[in-house]
């Protein structure tokens, strides 16, 4: 086990920059989750990671030694692919051994191994199955089996559950991080679903083009985004982003959405965001703030009326979306409180959760 | 950030530039072990095949003993015999003949076997397979028997059915026919199993939208299947015409070229003229006329290989 | 009235299926009956053989009796004068040799080559691979002639060992093609797994490639098997006494003596020539097939 390290990391296909200048450092025994949409670098930085792509510039260490030039085998990884990336010719035990049996371990240690591996996961009574009789969750355990017997210094995930149906991606979700709190190896984990990233990571880390938006405990991320990218990405569903102008009203500030609407800024920002006063910035609100007026929200946030296009009930809670300014808005109310579609609502943003972004350079102020 | 990434570009390139690291290395060797694996296949390429090829170009100018040069001599002498243009003119009514029907059998043979239960297929897809599992020189040695002159089984069936026997190999008009009968029955179990795999692959549910749009069994053929195979179909004809068209062992054992020469094909012809008469230039050069038509064939085939490639993905 | 427009269109219904299913039936009846004399036009001359193979050269020679059927009672005679009295044996022997030093020899250049080709890029090898297909559609009848000169010049002119040199051209390019076609069809990140997994290139081929692949490798085993088996230009050309020569030429020439054909014994000869490849593909026809048609339609 060990910390790795990536400084300046750089990754480029002919003029294609894939991965630009990443720096990145995860200490023993972390959980760090690479998330981003396709085609963010997250694959390809784990992939340097492995040593399965060559990296252009910059320095990747594993335990203090500089890797770069080390060819996969000797890095002591272990990975675990999205396809899961069993040999179809070998038994179950067979898969999960071949990486010792080719490093030449003692035939007792192997098993021992195997066995040990086995029961962490559950799987003791597949080992002489062949992938093709396994189902998609239990060939995911020998994919990781595979990864265990190895005892490696890092763990690498690249989107393992991407191949399996919702329910069990969360049962298998649960699953690694059990693995995870069982043999403690730091692990590299790259996914595309933030919800598994907020599920799993200790850190997480959100690229976006080949580059870090943020580095941040999952709590963080969701709380403190740093990027219009992120408070976009992380929350389901998405934060509202309404262009409004920041007005000053005495020694208030005011956000204004429309001619008719504006909402005051709490007292505790006005400081923050005195600066921008008078700027156009864009307003990041979370659907669960944009709530009805009745029930235990009495008295939080600031009333307006809104007429509802879209009315979406999901059981425990009802998602109404209505417009301001010519932009869809999300709003999380109860059952009981939503009204028919066309109707008019009355509704409550709860400004304490607001954001503030500058819509030139995406920085959340 | 785009400056970075330049500076990192450039320190990794003159990094490299300077002294290639490990991984480079492992690069550039798994390159020449790639290269060194194709090697005995190169070499039987290159030895027995290019060599031989232009081997054979400069054989066709020489003399019968090939002690001088002659140039185009060969080439002329061919040109001005009568059997050399009835050669051509075989070969092609052969290849054309034989392949029309080898494709035709194995459109309607594949279509049969297909309309089948599922669990009925492999065993008459076997059955079927049989004449292009034997040997073609003893499946012909067969023929041969049945088309024999005094003990034709054919000429005894059509006899006690009243009519007068055929004289199958003797009649060089009969011998065409045969020889081309010959090959079909070789050649169709081939289309077969072609036409059968890619009739598999027309997804099913085109036939069942085309159902619903009001289709009957025969638009089903000319608008689904028809262009779903195109590609296939111009594939296995293109190849088989080349096979067939250079084909030696049906014509070599059944006539051996007679009577009259009116069956001689190009393979035996050569064969005729380089390894029984022992003039090797004279065989070579007639052979090399074979050349320009199989590569044509071949660049089409070549291109309906690869766009079938882009269509499967 | 409703209950008689409910009843009426659910009759119909009822006629329109049944005749569906009357259809479906006359259908597969036309398709057996045509199946049935396609089958007979194609099994006619290996039964043919067979009939001939086990009849008394005396029955042969009535020209009156029935030549479809046995009515002279049947015997083993042919098969006992052809193993006894002729070379048969010989050539079959000859043929083995042959036939798996040409299969060994074709799957090691082959399956290294398609490891190559479909895993490692490197400079020229699309074109090679391109050239390798061209390579397969030469035509032994274009390169007899050369091959001839060449084969006499080493000094393996009447050698059957001439014909383990020369058959792999025919062999190896398809081969190759189809391995090819199998090896890239193996996930990536198999590749990728036992890399990290520690395992060499050899390794990789041996222990991953080469069984994950194995369908193809029976399939490209069989093709080189047939095509050495049945070869019969380079036999024809390169060998000419006995104790060098092949089943296919052996059996169509010197086993016609004279001017007196054997033929029950010809047709044993044939008959048991072609039982090898016969018996292969009863076993392996569909891994054959799969190869086969994948080498063609995949490209």
């Amino acid at each position: 086990m060990a910390d790795v390290s990536l400084r300046n990391v750089v990754k480029q296909y002919d003029d294609v920059v894939a991965v630009a200048s990443i720096n990145l450092e995860i200490p023993n025994h972390e959980f760090v989750v690479l998330v981003g949409p396709s085609g963010c670098g997250k694959s390809t930085t784990l992939r340097m990671i492995a040593g399965l792509e060559e990296i252009t510039g910059g320095e990747i260490s594993i335990d203090g030694a500089v890797v770069n030039d080390l060819p996969p085998k000797d890095r002591d990884i272990a990975m675990v692919f999205q396809n899961y990336a069993l040999y179809p010719h070998m038994t179950v035990a067979e898969n999960m051994s071949f990486g010792l049996k080719l490093r030449k371990f003692p035939k007792a240690e192997i098993k021992a191994r195997v066995d040990n591996a086995a029961r962490i996961l559950d799987i003791t009574e597949l080992l002489e199955r062949r992938p093709k009789q396994l189902s998609g969750g239990q060939r995911q355990r020998v994919a990781m089996g595979r990864a265990i017997v190895r005892n490696p210094k890092v763990f690498l995930f690249d989107e393992p559950l991407s191949n399996l149906d919702a329910k069990l991606r969360v049962q298998m979700r649960t699953e690694i991080k059990r693995v995870h709190q069982k043999v403690n190896t730091t692990t590299v984990y790259v996914t595309h679903d933030q919800v598994e990233a907020m599920t799993l990571a200790d850190r997480v880390v959100v690229m976006n083009a080949g580059k870090i938006e943020q580095i941040g405990t999952p709590n963080d991320l969701y709380h403190h985004p740093a990027t219009r990218f992120v408070a976009g990405f992380i929350g389901s569903p998405a934060m509202n982003f309404i262009p409004a102008t920041l007005e000053s009203n005495g020694d208030a500030l005011r956000v204004r959405l429309t001619d008719t609407l504006a909402f005051n800024v709490p007292d505790g920002r006005t400081a923050r965001y005195k600066p921008y006063a008078g700027k156009q910035v864009t307003f990041g609100l979370r659907p669960e703030h944009v709530t009805e007026t009745r029930g235990h929200h009495n008295g939080v946030g600031q009333e307006f009326n809104a007429t509802l296009d879209v009315v979406e009930p999901m059981g425990m809670e009802t998602m109404v979306y209505f417009r301001i300014a010519g932009t869809e808005v999300c709003g999380r109310v109860e059952p009981t409180a939503a009204g028919n579609a066309g109707a008019q609502m009355p509704l409550r943003a709860n400004l304490d959760h607001m954001h503030l972004i500058d819509p030139a350079t995406g920085l959340v102020l | 950030m785009a400056d970075t990434v330049q500076t990192w570009g450039a320190t990794a390139t003159d990094k490299a530039a300077a002294k290639p690291n490990t991984m480079q290395l492992l690069l550039r060797r798994r390159s020449t072990v790639a290269f060194l694996m194709c090697l005995p296949l190169i070499a039987i390429i290159v030895c027995l095949v290019i060599y031989p090829a232009f081997y054979s170009i400069y054989l066709s100018l020489l003399n019968k003993a090939q002690t001088r040069f002659i140039g185009l001599a060969n080439f002329t002498y061919l040109m001005s015999r009568d059997t050399f243009w009835m050669v051509v003119y075989q070969s092609t009514i052969f290849a054309l003949a034989a392949v029309f029907f080898k494709a035709l059998i194995g459109l309607i043979t594949a279509h049969l076997v297909n309309n089948l239960p599922a669990k009925g297929q492999r065993k008459w897809r076997g059955m079927l397979l049989v004449p292009w599992v034997i040997p073609l020189a003893l499946s012909t040695l067969g023929w041969w028997w049945m088309f024999d002159p005094t003990n034709s089984a054919f000429n005894y069936t059509l006899r006690s059915l009243g009519f007068s026997g055929v004289p199958w190999l003797s009649d060089p008009y009969w011998a065409r026919f045969s020889v081309i009968l010959v090959n079909v029955w070789y050649g169709a179990p081939f289309f077969l199993i072609m036409y059968l795999a890619a009739l598999k692959s027309v997804p099913e549910q085109l036939y069942e939208a085309a159902a619903i749009d009001g289709a009957n069994a025969w638009q089903k053929f000319i608008h689904i299947t028809l262009p779903m195979m195109r590609n296939i179909i111009a594939i296995t004809v293109l190849f088989s015409l080349i096979v067939t068209f250079a084909n030696f062992d049906i014509v070599q054992i059944m006539t051996a070229g007679g009577p009259r020469n009116m069956t001689h094909m190009f393979a035996t012809y050569s064969f005729l003229l380089g390894i029984r008469s022992g003039d090797l230039p004279l065989g070579a050069a007639t052979s090399l006329f074979m050349f320009p038509i199989l590569a044509i064939a071949a660049i089409f085939i070549l291109r309906g290989v690869r766009k079938r490639g882009r269509e499967i993905g | 009235m409703t209950s008689i427009t409910a009843a009426a269109p659910a009759g119909k219904r009822l006629t329109v299926g049944a005749s569906l299913r009357r259809n479906r039936r006359w259908a597969l009846y036309t398709s057996y009956f045509f199946l049935i004399l396609f089958a007979i036009f194609f099994l006619l001359p290996p039964y043919y053989m067979i009939i001939t193979a086990f009849k008394t050269d005396s029955e042969m020679a009535k020209l009156a009796t029935n030549p479809w059927l046995i009515t002279g009672g049947a015997t083993l005679d042919q098969f006992r004068i052809l193993l006894r009295d002729t070379d048969f044996l010989i050539f079959f022997k000859n043929t083995v040799i042959v036939t798996v030093c040409v299969v060994v020899i074709t799957m090691v250049v082959s399956i290294l080559a398609a490891f190559a080709l479909g895993r490692m890029r490197f400079w020229g090898s699309s074109i090679l691979a391109t050239g390798i297909f061209l390579t397969y559609l030469v035509p032994d009848t274009l390169l007899f002639i050369p091959l001839f000169q060449i084969v006499k010049s080493i000094g393996l002119l009447n050698s059957y060992w001439a014909m383990v040199l020369v058959y792999p051209t025919l062999t190896v390019p398809f081969c190759t093609w189809i391995m090819i076609g199998y090896f890239q069809s193996i996930p990536k990140e198999l590749d990728e797994a036992a890399l990290i997994d520690g395992a060499s290139h050899m390794q990789m081929l041996l222990r991953i490639f080469i069984p994950v692949a194995l369908p193809g490798i029976i399939a490209a085993m069989i093709f080189a098997f047939t095509v050495s088996w049945a070869a019969f230009v380079y036999p024809m050309a390169f060998l000419y006494s006995a104790d060098q020569q092949v089943l296919t030429v052996g059996t169509v020439t010197s086993l016609i003596r004279a001017d007196v054909y054997k033929w029950g014994m010809l047709m044993a000869g044939a008959l048991l020539a072609a039982a090898p490849p016969l018996v292969i593909y009863a076993f392996l026809m569909d891994y054959y097939i799969a190869g086969l048609t994948s080498g063609a339609t995949k490209g």
